[in-house]
């Protein structure tokens, strides 16, 4: 199963709603995947299929391997399910 | 049987917690395994707080001592965690009550009433439901009593505190979709009031260009090690060698010394917060599940990064001004008199930020820079005035960081002193 983590500064709080809502939308689009979020610090050591949260954040984790998008509203529930939709149904194929 | 129950089960507040976990979960039917899993990792985040406790006590310690030796004042750090973190041994059981049940004070209010919101920064509940439980603990009231005046209290923050900043964050966001939920809302209103008499709407800050390498602080072990590694070897140097070397490190270098004390601060914190994100990962989506289940319309209080993307300069900008401004209090209050209270870079990023946000929004550059100003003199001063309240109870030299905390435990530890003694 991929693994989408969320993450934000503290990962306590903005990247928590942001992982309520990628469920919510993964069930909508009838996709399965793991969803987890943390700080940015943790998030460097851990591994995962898509990194997102808000853009300057998750400009810190792009190293060329990891497939980080960042986000410009983290609270648009469309730009959400246009990436989710992109990435995991892209990597289902592939 | 009774006396397990009640003393050795429910008093246990990591057992307590995974219990209130067990049932948020159940009430949404997930499946067993979900259920035993969640259930544990609730209560294995809340051990791990006291790990993460138990790091910072002892490095809190050297630092206190080292303060004394050079400068023979008190200097305080505020940091929520650090507070909540220790004050769990004691007031464990009824941080966890207060929260469960506040929670429950703000679905009623926001059902029941036109305020629609609905608290979703569950870091924050729990550091208020922490702090009603210390502060009214001094009332004498009864454990029950406790409890439920938390609750209350607790609740109608929830919900009210969004809603005194919602006409403002409407301007942030163009929408009424979600609200803030932080409870740094005094210094967020203080700076959209600064902003609105003070500022000038029209030059905003988003028209200014700031430099992206900044980014790096938003990684906030990394801001906290740093800060804290600053203000260790400071405070070491001026303790000085001989002090350091005989009474605290054992003969290791001061400078060393420092930098480990503060590396291990940070590490500490980070331990805590790892702890909290495991305990809150079960009950806030149980929360949040059963308030849009009953409450039409909820309006969701979020976090504060979430107004970040709306003005992107206003966080750096909000962030030095409120960062200068707690400088600025940090020399002047001794010549007060006053406790040192020493800026943080955590709290001051991240409610500088937010408070630059909201000054931008009513008042442009200059409100973003007045604002923010202002609310990092409110950062320094409720602090110390809440530190005054809770100072005897022993939370080696720290106190909570944001603005609510200090403006509630202030009003309520006066009004305490004037009823119950």
């Amino acid at each position: 199963m991929k693994k989408i983590l969320v993450v934000c500064g503290s990962g306590l709080g903005t990247s928590f709603m942001v992982e309520l809502s990628i469920k919510k939308i993964l069930k909508e689009l009838g996709l399965n995947a793991e969803v987890a979020h943390t700080d940015l610090t943790t998030s460097k050591s851990e591994a995962a299929d898509l990194y997102l949260g808000s853009k300057e954040i998750v400009d810190n984790l792009i190293d060329g391997k990891r497939n980080v998008v960042g986000l410009k509203n983290l609270m648009d529930k469309k730009e959400l399910t246009a990436i989710l939709q992109a990435n995991l149904q892209a990597n289902l194929q592939g | 049987m009774l006396n397990l129950i009640m003393k050795d089960v429910l008093g246990t507040p990591a057992i307590l917690v995974g219990l209130f976990a067990l049932l948020g979960l159940a009430l949404q039917r997930k499946g067993l395994t979900e259920v035993v899993s969640g259930t544990l990792k609730t209560i294995m985040g809340f051990i791990i707080l006291g790990v993460g406790a138990n790091v910072l006590v002892g490095t809190l310690n050297s630092f206190g001592a080292m303060f004394e030796h050079a400068f023979h004042i008190k200097g305080i750090i505020p940091n929520n965690e650090v507070v909540v973190a220790i004050a769990q041994k004691a007031f464990g059981k009824t941080t966890a009550m207060i929260m469960l049940l506040g929670m429950l004070v703000n679905i009623l209010i926001a059902r029941f009433t036109r305020f629609k919101y609905i608290f979703l920064t569950g870091h924050h509940t729990m550091y208020m439901a922490c702090m009603l439980a210390v502060i009214l603990a001094t009332f004498g009231i009864g454990e029950i009593q406790t409890i439920l005046l938390g609750a209350v209290i607790l609740g109608v923050v929830m919900a009210l505190f969004p809603a005194m900043l919602q006409p403002f964050t409407k301007k942030i966001t163009d929408s009424d979709d979600f609200a803030l939920g932080h409870f740094n809302s005094i210094g967020y209103l203080a700076s959209a009031l600064v902003g609105k008499y003070l500022g000038n709407s029209e030059k905003t800050t988003e028209e200014l260009k700031v430099p992206k390498s900044l980014g790096f602080l938003r990684d906030s072990s990394v801001s906290l090690a740093i800060t804290m590694t600053i203000l260790f070897v400071v405070v070491g140097s001026y303790a000085g060698s001989n002090f350091v070397e005989t009474k605290l490190s054992d003969g290791q270098n001061f400078v060393v010394y420092a930098f480990m004390q503060a590396i291990a601060f940070a590490g500490g914190v980070y331990v805590i917060l790892a702890g909290v994100r495991m305990l809150l990962a079960e009950i806030v989506p149980a929360f949040k599940g059963i308030a849009d289940k009953i409450v039409p319309n909820a309006i969701p209080a979020l976090d504060c990064p979430i107004v970040f993307p709306f003005a992107p300069n206003a966080v750096i900008i909000g962030f030095f001004s409120s960062f200068i401004a707690g400088l600025v209090c940090m020399f002047i209050f001794p010549q007060f008199g006053w406790l040192v209270i020493v800026p943080g870079l955590v709290p001051h990023f991240f409610d500088g930020a937010t408070a630059g946000v909201y000054g931008n929004a009513t008042g442009g550059r200059r409100g973003a820079v007045l604002g923010a100003f202002v609310n990092g003199i409110i950062i320094s001063i409720l602090p110390v005035l809440l530190f005054l309240i809770l100072g005897g109870m022993g939370f080696q030299g720290s106190t909570f960081g944001d603005s609510d905390f200090g403006f509630i435990g202030v009003i309520l530890g006066k009004l305490g002193g004037l009823i119950f003694h």
